[in-house]
């Protein structure tokens, strides 16, 4: 394993199989009575978040305390970098504090791969801007793994805004290599043409095309803070063209999964009966979230003994 | 060539000994449960709880446990895969026989004990083990040993069993054997 994870680009088969096959030994920790390990004692875990966010905070700082690490947040804008000080000095200080493992998220896509060669800790790229969301591929693979018990030629359908969906990119970069079939459906305006040229994706503009027969469907949140740009007239016919209802999710499979990230928009890019119908695995994907982010840390800091020999 | 201090029929013998005795100090299987360490003493906890079983005419319920997560040296020693901790029965109050394979430092014994006692609250634990090859450090010692082996830190004791493809054998391996 490498120091730091920034994104599923670079990361190989054999490693995220050996992150999903720890994350299910730690997803049996979470099912009992004492839900903790010792694993880290005494390491420091910091959550740096220059965006705002709860869900992705709170599962990386539940993760961390599971291994029994200390765990520090630092939100944004923070006063230091009010005060004018340079997101990399921020990182040095919090170094400089004893940080094992850095955890950042940024609105500003590469900020964790430029702070990442600059410090000795193992930093955790928890969303930057419209790039990559690592650990949350990671938990979708393991979820999907968990439901199909395989990955190798499942049809899986991604909807909605892939255009600034950073889920969505970590998500093709990982499942590709998983051996996944993927089609993007969605808003021309959000799906850029150059997705058609990566191998193995399928672009598809009818939704009930693009539906037909899938194992996997994962809907994307409708990004309403990044709109307002005129990508669609409006979020009633947003969800009529591109929402998933119990009519459309008739043409997958019976046995099909809908996933969604979270938080979601119910009655924009999915129905409340589907979201909370039989097919759905959205709250597994939370749960199966603090399993993943553990076997993330735990693999990072053994990179780093490795290395030390 | 290894020096094999076990052969097929030795290790057999042993497992025998080691389940007699296991009977015998914990007077029979009422709530008696044997817990093997991955990956070495999974198979033998089996092949101890069919052989306690047998005697006793009675079912002894097996577990394996993995300890990566407890392990003291995660910085220090390139780490195996994760292997699955499987412990289908509750552990409260039970008489646990964890088994190993190879006895050597104790701390994987330690982990062990640390990972049993975040899962339940057994009356109490004891250590089987084929092989005490020596060298503790830690004051741990073992309940049953199936044989007493004078080592040196430098040499590594590999025990092959039948589950693993191999014929069931115990060997001695000295330092140039191991880097070779």
């Amino acid at each position: 394993m490498r120091k730091d994870l920034l994104g599923m680009k670079e990361m190989t088969s054999e490693e995220i199989m050996l992150l999903l096959k720890t994350a299910s030994s730690f997803k049996d920790v979470l099912k009992r009575d004492i839900k903790k390990v010792p694993t880290l004692r005494g390491r420091t875990v910091v959550n740096l978040f220059f965006e705002p966010s709860t869900r992705t905070r709170t599962s990386f700082e539940l993760a961390a305390k599971r291994l029994s690490t200390d765990v520090i947040n630092f939100s944004g804008p923070s006063s230091s970098i009010l005060k004018g000080e340079s997101l990399l000095d921020t990182a040095l200080t919090v170094e400089a504090l004893g940080a094992d493992i850095i955890i950042i998220r940024h609105s500003s896509s590469g900020v964790p791969h430029m702070l990442a060669g600059h410090l000795r800790a193992s930093v955790i790229n928890a969303g930057d801007g419209t790039n990559e969301h690592p650990t949350q591929a990671l938990l979708d693979a393991f979820t999907i793994l968990e439901k199909k018990e395989r990955t190798e030629g499942l049809k899986m359908v991604i909807v909605g805004d892939i255009l600034h969906s950073r889920v969505a990119k970590s998500n093709i970069y990982c499942l590709m290599k998983l051996g996944v079939e993927l089609r993007l459906i969605g808003p021309s305006t959000l799906l850029p043409p150059a997705f058609e040229e990566i191998p193995g994706v399928k672009v598809f503009s009818d939704m009930e095309e693009g539906l037909k027969d899938a194992d996997v469907i994962m809907m994307l949140r409708l990004q309403l803070e990044r709109q307002g740009k005129g990508f669609f007239p409006t979020t009633e016919e947003y969800f009529r063209e591109w929402g998933l209802t119990k009519k459309k999710l008739a043409l997958a499979r019976p046995d099909a999964i809908v996933m969604h990230p979270g938080p979601m928009n119910r009655g924009i890019e999915i129905a409340s009966e589907v979201a909370d119908g039989t097919n759905s695995v959205i709250l597994e994907q939370v749960t199966n979230g603090l399993a993943v982010r553990m076997a993330v840390m735990y693999h990072l800091e053994q990179a780093k003994g490795e290395k030390r020999g | 060539m290894a020096k094999k201090l076990l052969d097929a029929k030795e290790v057999e013998r042993t497992l025998t000994r080691m389940s007699h005795e296991i009977i015998e100090k914990t007077k029979g299987t009422e709530g008696l449960c044997l817990v093997g360490i991955q990956r070495g003493g999974v198979h033998l906890a089996q092949r101890l709880a069919r052989k306690i079983g047998e005697t006793e005419g009675a079912e002894v319920p097996v577990g394996s446990l993995d300890i990566s997560f407890y392990r003291d040296d995660i910085k220090i020693r390139r780490q195996p895969a994760v292997s699955k901790t499987e412990i289908p029965f509750n552990l409260d109050e039970k008489k646990v026989i964890l088994v190993d394979d190879v006895f050597f430092t104790g701390r994987s014994i330690r982990a062990a004990m640390d990972a049993i006692m975040d899962m339940g609250r057994p009356a109490m634990i004891q250590l089987a083990v084929l092989i005490d090859r020596g060298h503790r450090e830690l004051p741990i010692r073992a309940d049953y040993a199936g044989k007493n082996v004078p080592t040196s830190l430098g040499e590594r004791v590999e025990v092959l069993l039948a589950e693993e493809g191999e014929e069931d054998s115990v060997l001695l391996l000295s330092p140039e054997e191991i880097t070779g």
